[in-house]
């Protein structure tokens, strides 16, 4: 492998790495802020103790994401300079706004939340734990701005003295019409990730501790309506993402769905294939008539492009677009060979991201069902799912973000700019796998303590009730390391 | 003054924000190795759990500085942040597997009561404290030094190329310094042995600190300073005695202040030499990065500075608010004793 294909191996790795943590951050963020403000409102003692138990896998969590970031903020100027240079002016905007504006106050709010125990008043100490939160969702927005500007290259022009994007339209940036339907398809994927995490532990805890059951009973149904919830406002935004995405990538659509050709009206969407994607050999599918048009078009009978068509039509149109803007043509001239993204790889990740999200909030309408009317006695195969159900989303979003940037390619900005001439020119291909190794051993170990540390604090539970009491002058803290 | 300049000084700010911020976390982390010794493993805890509560609130949000002095490289000199972290490219990985492993360390530390566990975050915590100073101190350097630069803005050194003995030079003191800082910190936050401890190797260490940063700021201010530069050097030099008298007088405050302001000296120092360059060219001069040419338009430099001018003093606000509700000194009765945090829990 050159160092193109391993700085696209390592981007890959630790952006997914990354993002196992980033939705639960969200998610788990509103939900211990949640129970903590229920707390206040009611004084009911099970709901400051959900707040703490939650609170402790939240942090395990949190430490994660926040290392993994540093790693990709770092990882543009390190692999991808070219790519930097080029954008730098529009994308590096964001992600100082995302430092500036989000992550100081995450973790200054995270570290008064943590210490503030009887050292701040109980509402502002509460309130700490909704300006996290309000933190990583700013977060979000930066990043996916950032990253929707790569999608469909808006609020820019091209100078040819500096050979380079430059920003002429920053509000265009920020409201992309990508990015307004990326960001709550993402915001809302996260709170999944949160109510899933809170229904799956809670279900699982209930048949561990016999004697909180009610208290656990009580999360598993809050964290099930959490996660339904935010399944159909995924659903929702999926669906207007999808009708963007085809008016923007036509390519992408096409090879979610491995349609190659054209069909005029009332595609068909496939469930499930059998057989080769590649267009060349029959393949067994189970297929729904015209949903593909309605999901592409908004319409049951709008017409869907095929693969073979866009290949003949789009570099050329692209081309023209380019040539309009005064691009010049390295950056608008891939290979035919490589103007398709990966189809199998489009088609696989779209299914799996649709499906185990589907899953998930099925599995939380089966909690809301079988632990209604004060039923705290989960059947056994319901947690087993419980334990399932924390994954489900994240794998959901994994596979999300593996369909939007592969499906992507060959374009590291869309029409604008390739992949390959991002790349970092003077980084040599055993520099690049040097850090890939590192990080992958890294990465995995870490992995490992993660999990290790997640299992254990939920298998012990959440400690017994103690109000919090100011502290005094020469009182032992209530938290200290 | 031109925005270039304007954010050249800011970036100049968050990275001297970072390093008076984090550099006293850092300093508090390598002295675990040193203060944080007892004659049995629970004093050895003992000591470094009360070492560990002075920073605790405080090391995460210090280490965003360094996280947004980046992003403010990226969007305002994309120039300068690609060709600088492309050109470090070992140096930059070496730093965030140390940074990673400080931070789960900080954050993993107490989740566990075992000493096998403690001792293996320790070592994280002790080496992610001293590796870090040490690569920027040498990065940073680097950029005053000058670096192989080509005509298209790339570096075309190695990792040995940046192993300079001024840049070394650089990662050492910077390395002494924040050991110095972090006492001094350590003096202002406790009471009882662990702050005589700090004292006493505040007081045994800062000669060797004061004379690695003579020499290292005189080194920078012949090799490009201007009549700026070696002032600032001056204050600087001058605050760092200034922090070893208030010592003596038993003054903590004063100390670290002291220190702080001679790290935030030496970073103004830093970039008032090599103004205008950010990345100066030991190839051709012609090829070196200046705020002129590595810069962002105008437009974007526009949008940044509304941003930062409305966002900073909110964001000085809320930090200073942390600092001041964990103001107080902590000693060995705040620390709740050591139990496991998975044990069992009985309930009713």
């Amino acid at each position: 492998m050159d160092a193109l294909d391993l700085a696209r191996w390592q981007f890959a790795i630790t952006t997914v790495y990354h993002f196992l943590f980033v939705p639960i951050t969200i998610g788990l963020s509103a939900m211990v802020a949640g129970f903590h403000t229920w707390y206040l409102r009611r004084h009911a003692p099970e709901l400051l103790r959900l707040a703490k138990f939650f609170g402790k896998l939240f942090t395990i969590n949190f430490a994660l994401g926040l290392v993994t970031g540093i790693v990709q903020e770092f990882q543009f100027g390190m692999n991808w300079s070219d790519y930097s240079k080029f954008v730098g002016d529009i994308f590096g905007a964001p992600l100082a706004f995302e430092a500036l504006l989000a992550f100081f106050l995450e973790s200054t709010f995270l570290g008064l939340w943590i210490f503030g125990w009887g050292r701040l008043p109980e509402k502002i100490h509460a309130a700490c734990m909704w300006v996290v939160h309000i933190g990583t969702v700013l977060s979000a927005y930066f990043i996916l701005a950032a990253n929707s500007f790569m999608q469909h290259p808006v609020g820019y022009k091209y100078n040819p003295q500096t050979g380079r994007a430059e920003l002429t339209d920053f509000v265009a940036v920020l409201t992309n019409k990508v990015q307004l339907v990326t960001f709550p398809h993402v915001v809302a994927a996260a709170y999944m990730c949160g109510g899933a995490m809170v229904m799956g532990v809670g279900l699982w805890s209930m048949r561990r501790h016999r004697h909180d059951k009610h208290m656990y009973r009580k999360a598993a149904r809050v964290g099930a309506v959490v996660t339904i919830l935010a399944g159909l406002a995924v659903s929702i935004s999926g669906d207007a993402q999808g009708k963007v995405m085809t008016e923007v990538q036509p390519m992408k659509m096409a090879a979610a769905e491995a349609l190659y050709t054209t069909r005029d009206s009332c595609a068909e969407f496939s469930l499930f294939t059998i057989g080769s994607l590649n267009g060349e050999h029959e393949k067994y599918a189970i297929t729904v008539p015209c949903v593909l048009s309605f999901l592409a078009t908004g319409s049951f009978d709008g017409k869907v492009e095929g693969v073979n068509e866009l290949k003949r039509e789009l570099p050329g149109q692209i081309s023209r677009a380019a040539a309009a803007r005064g691009e010049p043509a390295r950056y608008v001239q891939p290979a035919d060979a490589v103007f398709t993204p990966n189809i199998p790889l489009a088609y696989w990740s779209f299914r799996l991201m649709i499906g185990i999200g589907m899953l998930a909030a099925a599995i939380g309408v089966a909690v809301l069902w079988l632990t209604r009317k004060g039923r705290a006695d989960a059947p056994r195969w319901l947690v087993v799912a419980g334990v399932a159900a924390p994954l489900l989303p994240v794998l959901g979003n994994s596979f999300g973000w593996i369909f939007t940037e592969t499906g992507r390619q060959p374009w590291l900005v869309y029409g604008v700019m390739t992949t390959s001439s991002g790349v970092s020119p003077t980084v040599t291909a055993a520099s690049v796998i040097t850090s890939m190794v590192v990080y992958t051993i890294l990465y995995a170990v870490l992995a490992v303590v993660e999990i290790k540390l997640m299992l254990d604090y939920t298998r012990r539970g959440a400690d017994p009730y103690h109000p919090t009491e100011q502290v005094a002058e020469d009182k032992p803290l209530a938290f200290s390391y | 003054m031109s925005l270039e300049t304007f954010w050249f000084i800011l970036i100049g700010l968050l990275w001297a924000g970072y390093l008076v911020l984090e550099g006293f976390d850092f300093g508090v982390g390598m002295l675990l190795a040193v203060i944080g010794r007892g004659r049995t493993s629970e004093e050895t805890n003992a000591r470094r759990r009360l070492m560990l509560t002075t920073i605790g609130p405080f090391w995460d949000g210090n280490e965003v500085w360094l996280i947004t002095a980046g992003g403010a490289m990226f969007a305002a000199f994309p120039a300068w942040y690609s060709t600088m972290f492309s050109g470090f490219y070992l140096a930059m990985l070496l730093l965030l597997v140390a940074l990673i492993l400080r931070n789960m360390g900080l954050d993993y530390r107490y989740k566990r009561d075992s000493d096998r566990w403690r001792a293996g975050w320790d070592i994280a915590i002790i080496g992610g404290s001293l590796l870090p100073p040490l690569l920027v101190g040498v990065a940073l350097t680097n950029l005053i030094h000058g670096v192989p630069v080509d005509r298209s803005g790339n570096f075309t050194g190695n990792f040995l190329t940046l192993l300079n003995p001024m840049s070394l030079l650089g990662g050492v003191t910077l390395v002494a310094v924040s050991l110095v800082h972090g006492a001094f910190f350590l003096a202002l936050k406790t009471s009882g042995p662990v702050r005589d401890d700090a004292r006493a190797v505040a007081r045994r260490f800062a000669p060797v600190a004061a004379l690695l940063a003579i020499a290292l700021l005189v080194w920078v201010n012949v090799h490009t300073g201007t009549v700026w530069s070696w002032l600032v050097a001056g204050l600087g030099l001058v605050a760092f005695i200034g922090a070893l008298v208030a010592d003596r007088a038993g003054r903590d405050g004063l100390a670290f202040t002291g220190t702080f302001a001679t790290i935030g000296a030496t970073v103004a120092c830093y970039f008032l030499a090599a103004y205008p360059d950010v990345m100066p060219s030991t190839t051709n001069a012609a090829y070196s990065l200046t705020v002129h040419n590595a810069a962002s338009s105008h437009l974007t430099l526009q949008i940044m500075t509304g941003a930062a001018v409305v966002f900073t003093p909110v964001m000085l606000l809320y930090t200073a608010w942390s600092y001041w509700i964990f103001r107080k000194r902590v000693n060995a009765e705040h620390i709740a004793p050591q139990t496991d945090p998975l044990a069992e829990v009985k309930v009713g």
